[in-house]
């Protein structure tokens, strides 16, 4: 079967997130693959191990994008396509979206699309749903397992949790879903894989090539504003006993009105 | 006149308390944008949700009640709420920002081909557009987002007040559900292992635990026999203050606790009055999931650890000392919510 996983490049979780200049920046933080992505990812593999075929990734973003890419090959990836185009540069989700769902068209042959949750720069989660809509094929989000897998039948079972429970469903395929990160751990690049993935040349298509027209953005973001500091100082409470401290601070506690 | 639809979110008989949350933010969007708000009920036995729903202030409930909407199932809900667009006329949609909710929202907006604004903390109508606030980079950064309607909003959860209910109903309309006929739709196969306890993301009040709940001379065995009975500790806490149980991913990946307990930016994003960390350096992804809960309380027996930098109180000490009395003093003073 070929799985298709889109990725992104993100700025490392650990990083300090400024904005200078009305620009987002992230000092000399790496950027990395999105670490949602890692969980979907590392699903593909296990999916063609175990029935055969290839995982494809493909990254809508600019040469930065590469970091996601490579790190998807050194793990076991096997194709990998960048689509880079100037007239995406005020792209919203939904504009992503339909690049991407072309994107799978173009590959061709593509039994299931697997993504990460969520981005976790521009956190929204949607990207999996307008493509799913896009390509008008059935949507599962937040997949833990698939006690069933039948390329052949095209058809499969998938298990998720919906917060009070765990939800089995039945989906036909050719199918998008997004990867929880109960499915597994994140396997790590091997030095061979890390090895190829250096050398890999990775083609990129334009939007001409996908045969489309720069989608128009229906959400705009006019801006990006830190924060306001949250001034706090801690108190810290003491006591000549563990019963004294517990006293304080739940008399601390009433008085901020939280118990 | 156009309408301003809520998604009202439930599993079995109880509703997510975000709806109501939504149903807040709704009723700000029709002021700016003019219409009404109506709430919306799907799934099978579903009365006594609408009539609650019908009581919390909206000008109709419309409700879908039918067995195939039985618990929960994507593509049926799906493609009942883009039926009603239509038919009703819904100019933007509402959902609160619970797993079903964002996915129910993407699938509206996809298939509305609509622009969405996912998980917004403030939302205001200027010049016709819809203008909402969202955390991004985990809360790092706040980003002002726009779109014209028709649109589709999620709320994120505690960041509006919710619409309390009040002596009159609005009525109840019926509508149909669009079931598949086809089967070529995703299908619910059925529901295990219900989840017990406090939803962590509705919870006003969470107690969690880091790797420092497994680190004890006062229980024995291993660190993971050590880790439960901790848990357990910080889990009876919680539950007497009618609270929820979170945790640290050092505790998941050690295997102290499961995985819908993580708090963080691999986790659940979490706002509560009051968030009580014990043994939770306070490492930057774990901030990211709940530095903007209204008190926090650190305890922990490093006094340079990062968690201090976010708390409002601090205890540098062993939480096996202290959580046990805090157990105590709130049984003591009548404090506890569950006996
Ligand atoms: C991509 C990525 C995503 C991540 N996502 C998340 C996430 O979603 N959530 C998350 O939490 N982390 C996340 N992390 C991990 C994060 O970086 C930290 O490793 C983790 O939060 C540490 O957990 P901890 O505070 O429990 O453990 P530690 O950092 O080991 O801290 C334990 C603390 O307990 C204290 N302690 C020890 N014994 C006691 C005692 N008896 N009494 C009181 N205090 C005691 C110690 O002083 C110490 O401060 C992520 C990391 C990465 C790379
Ligand atoms: N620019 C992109 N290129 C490829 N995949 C993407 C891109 N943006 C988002 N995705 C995918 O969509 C998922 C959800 O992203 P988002 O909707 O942006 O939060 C990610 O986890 C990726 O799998």
């Amino acid at each position: 079967m070929k799985i298709v996983v889109p990725v992104k490049v993100v700025p490392d979780t650990a990083a300090t997130i400024k904005v200078e200049d009305g620009r987002v920046t992230w000092g000399d933080a790496p950027l990395v693959l999105n670490p949602w992505d890692e969980f979907a990812v590392e699903a593909a593999l296990q999916m063609v191990e175990k029935h055969g075929g290839t995982v494809a990734v493909v990254s809508v973003g600019d040469e930065h994008a590469l970091e996601a890419i490579r790190k998807a090959l050194a793990m076991g990836a096997k194709e990998a396509v960048r689509i880079h185009d100037p007239a995406l540069a005020h792209a919203d989700v939904r504009a992503t979206a339909q690049v991407l769902a072309a994107a799978v068209r173009k590959m061709g042959d593509v039994d299931m699309v697997f993504f990460g949750r969520q981005a976790i720069d521009g956190d929204t989660g949607l990207t999996p749903m307008y493509t799913a809509r896009a390509l008008g094929w059935p949507f599962v989000g937040l997949v833990s397992a698939f006690p069933e897998m039948d390329p052949a039948g095209r058809t499969f079972t998938a298990e998720r949790s919906v917060g009070e429970a765990k939800q089995t469903l039945r989906a036909p395929m050719p199918a998008v879903v997004t990867i929880a990160k109960e499915f597994a751990e994140p396997r790590y690049p091997s030095f061979m894989g890390i090895r190829k993935a250096s050398r890999a040349k990775v083609p990129v298509w334009s939007l001409a090539d996908l045969g489309l027209d720069a989608p128009a953005a229906k959400v705009r973001w006019p801006e990006i504003t830190m924060p306001p500091k949250r001034e706090v100082k801690v108190e810290f409470i003491e006591g000549e006993t563990p019963r004294e401290i517990a006293e304080k601070l739940v008399d601390k506690l009433i008085e901020a009105k939280v118990l | 006149m156009s309408k301003i639809a809520v998604y009202v979110d439930h599993f079995g008989d109880k509703v997510a308390a975000a709806s109501w949350e939504a149903l807040t933010a709704a009723q700000t969007l029709a002021q700016g944008l003019g219409g009404e708000v109506i709430a919306v009920v799907l799934g099978h036995q579903v009365d006594a949700l609408a009539q609650e729903a019908a009581r919390r202030g909206p000008a109709q409930v419309l409700m879908a009640d039918d067995p195939a909407l039985d618990g929960y199932v994507p593509d049926a809900y799906a493609d009942t709420l883009m039926a009603l667009s239509q038919a009703h006329d819904i100019a933007v949609w509402v959902f609160p920002t619970t797993m079903r909710g964002r996915e129910l929202a993407g699938l509206t907006a996809a298939g509305l081909d609509v622009g969405a604004l996912p998980d917004v903390t403030e939302l205001r109508v200027e010049g016709g557009n819809i203008v909402a606030v969202r955390p991004v980079y985990a809360g790092k950064l706040l980003a002002k987002v726009e779109t014209a309607p028709p649109a589709v909003v999620t709320t994120r959860v505690r960041a509006f007040p919710a619409a309390e209910a009040g002596d009159a109903a609005a009525p109840i309309v019926r509508v149909e559900a669009q079931v598949d006929a086809t089967g070529q739709s995703v299908q619910s196969l059925g529901f295990s292992q219900a989840a017990q306890g406090v939803s962590l993301t509705e919870a006003s009040i969470i107690v969690s635990g880091g790797r420092g709940v497994a680190n004890t001379n006062k229980v024995p065995g291993d660190e993971k026999a050590k880790a439960q009975k901790g848990f357990e500790m910080l889990g009876e806490l919680a539950r007497l203050l009618g609270g929820a149980l979170g945790a640290s991913r050092a505790a998941v990946d050690a295997g102290f606790i499961s995985y819908d307990h993580q708090v963080g930016q691999t986790g659940k994003v979490v706002s509560p009055d009051l968030y009580i960390a014990c043994g939770i350096s306070g490492a930057i992804q774990h901030l990211a999931g709940m530095r903007t809960s209204k008190v926090i309380v650190a305890i922990n027996t490093d006094p340079e650890a990062p968690i201090f930098k976010v708390a409002r109180y601090g205890v540098v000490a062993d939480l096996w000392d202290i959580v046990p009395e805090l157990i105590e003093v709130i049984k003591a003073r009548g404090l506890a919510k569950n006996a």
